[in-house]
């Protein structure tokens, strides 16, 4: 990894390396919190500052870590993080925390943050992690904004609550889409851009497990 | 890594520092911020209230509007004014889980599910020269998926509503989570809740439109569509606390005195 620069290992994880769309990490939440964009914002600035602060600790301390506790170590600092996030939030937004409820907490079990201390921030200097740790921060929240305007522009017709398609209910035109405001549809709208995503960048396609056998003629099958 | 890394006594040290910084720094943003998570807290219950009488202006503070109203503390089975507990301090919400400050309600008159009742409840008034203008009462009870909490204001003679306003719950969002829809909460003011001399709410969720020509569509409110449970919750809720077992003998007492 000798040509790692700090300007692509934070873009890398945007597209290229998505933690979500890529590693598939982290879709608990992102169903959750993307029904409108600004719970969507709020959540992913918590978690690029989790990941960021959590990689460059880790990393601080990584040659003083025994390695019979380095998760337990990793989670507490990741936990204490999570924790001055959430009474920052409840302090500051308290609406939008309100919104996100459980979820600020359930960043501590969020994989990416784990997964970026334990695979990047263990090996890497601090600086190099903090970047690292923004990068995938951003790719996180790139993908919740994505689901998030989709979600909250069919599911209420407004972008950040301004109304953009006038909904019927409020004397407009638009049928407002409830689907788009439950979990489901945030698999499928992820599962689109993962989709969508892998034909722009055909290099992230997997190999297929297994091959579907050609389709039978019909006087075999008889 | 090292192999002095993995020694016994450096495991403890490392895990001792961490827990004592970690903890540190935990409990310092636990200290630090709470006075002004309070602070919010209260400012949302308050500005709750305030919507729900419809006394929230757009650009005025909170803290300045709810200085028209008076908070009192009553005895739900007499409906009586009780100084047994301080408005200040006082937690209805905390009350209903002690059980020295509440009672079980046995299935049949539990039917906004709330299992538990405190004894204690706060009610605000909004008093204009010492006459009430307005009441504004706590409700909660249950819908589809969660316990619905609200306030509900009812206009000095006990009977005409005011507004209806819900501050938690977790209902489906587009279908139950639409009782927090402005156009619906609009429904509310001018509805009645008791018929004639009877002592049981008669305002109720009916299905379809509530027009003029509806019988009775005072006591009526058209139901949100969708959402045929919670609907069905908020009737409950609202038979509840308008009811004998909730504010009813309380507000019994504003509706002799106004007839």
């Amino acid at each position: 990894m000798a040509t790692e620069t700090p300007k692509s290992v934070m873009i890398a994880p945007i597209f290229a390396n998505n933690p979500i769309a890529l590693q598939i990490l982290g879709i608990c939440s992102a169903l959750a919190v993307t029904t409108n964009l600004n719970t969507a914002l709020v959540m992913g600035i918590a978690v690029i500052f989790v990941t960021a602060f959590s990689n460059l600790f880790v990393s601080l301390i990584r040659h003083h870590i025994p390695s019979s506790i380095r998760i337990i170590v990793q989670m507490t600092i990741i936990a204490s993080l999570v924790i001055v996030v959430d009474q920052v939030l409840k302090a500051f937004a308290y609406e939008t925390s309100k919104q996100l409820s459980v979820f600020v907490g359930l960043i501590i079990t969020n994989c990416i943050v784990m997964g970026r201390a334990e695979a990047y921030a263990m090996q890497n200097d601090p600086k190099m992690s903090f970047i690292d740790g923004i990068g995938n921060g951003l790719g996180y929240t790139v993908v919740l904004l994505a689901v998030g305007a989709i979600r909250e522009l069919f599911g209420t017709g407004s972008l950040f609550g301004i109304t953009i398609l006038e909904p019927i209910k409020d004397g407009g035109w638009y049928a407002t889409n409830g689907m788009m405001l439950l979990p489901p549809s945030a698999f499928f709208i992820i599962g689109l851009l993962i989709w969508a995503l892998r034909e722009w960048k055909p290099d992230q396609k997997e190999a297929p497990e297994f091959k579907i056998t050609a389709n039978t003629k019909a006087k075999e099958a008889m | 890594m090292s192999s002095q890394n993995d020694s016994v006594k450096q495991t403890i040290k490392v895990a001792l520092l961490l827990c004592v910084i970690c903890s540190v720094v935990v409990s310092g943003a636990a200290v630090i911020f709470k006075p002004m998570q309070l602070a919010n807290k209260d400012l949302d219950r308050k500005s709750n209230i305030l919507a729900a009488a419809g006394l929230l202006e757009e650009g005025k503070s909170v803290e300045e509007l709810f200085k028209q109203i008076t908070v009192k503390a009553i005895d739900l089975e007499t409906g009586e004014y009780t100084d047994a507990v301080n408005v200040e301090t006082y937690d209805p919400s905390k009350a209903a889980r002690d059980p020295q400050m509440s009672s079980v309600l046995d299935g049949a008159e539990d039917i906004a599910s709330i299992k538990r009742r405190e004894r204690y409840a706060l009610v605000y008034l909004v008093e204009k020269q010492g006459e009430v203008e307005k009441i504004i009462l706590p409700v909660r009870g249950y819908g589809l998926w969660s316990t619905l909490y609200g306030f509900l204001a009812l206009e000095a003679d006990a009977n005409t509503i005011a507004g209806l306003g819900f501050y938690q719950h977790a209902e489906t969002p587009g279908l139950g989570g639409e009782v927090d829809n402005p156009n619906w909460k609009a429904l509310w003011p001018g509805k009645k809740v008791y018929q004639g001399e009877s002592e049981a709410p008669a305002i109720e969720l009916v299905k379809g439109n509530v027009t003029e020509s509806t019988p009775n569509a005072e006591y009526k409110v058209d139901s949100l569509s969708g959402a045929t449970l919670t609907s069905r919750g908020v009737t409950n809720l609202l038979q509840y606390w308008l009811g004998q077992e909730g504010f009813g003998p309380f507000l019994a007492k504003f509706r002799s005195q106004g007839a």
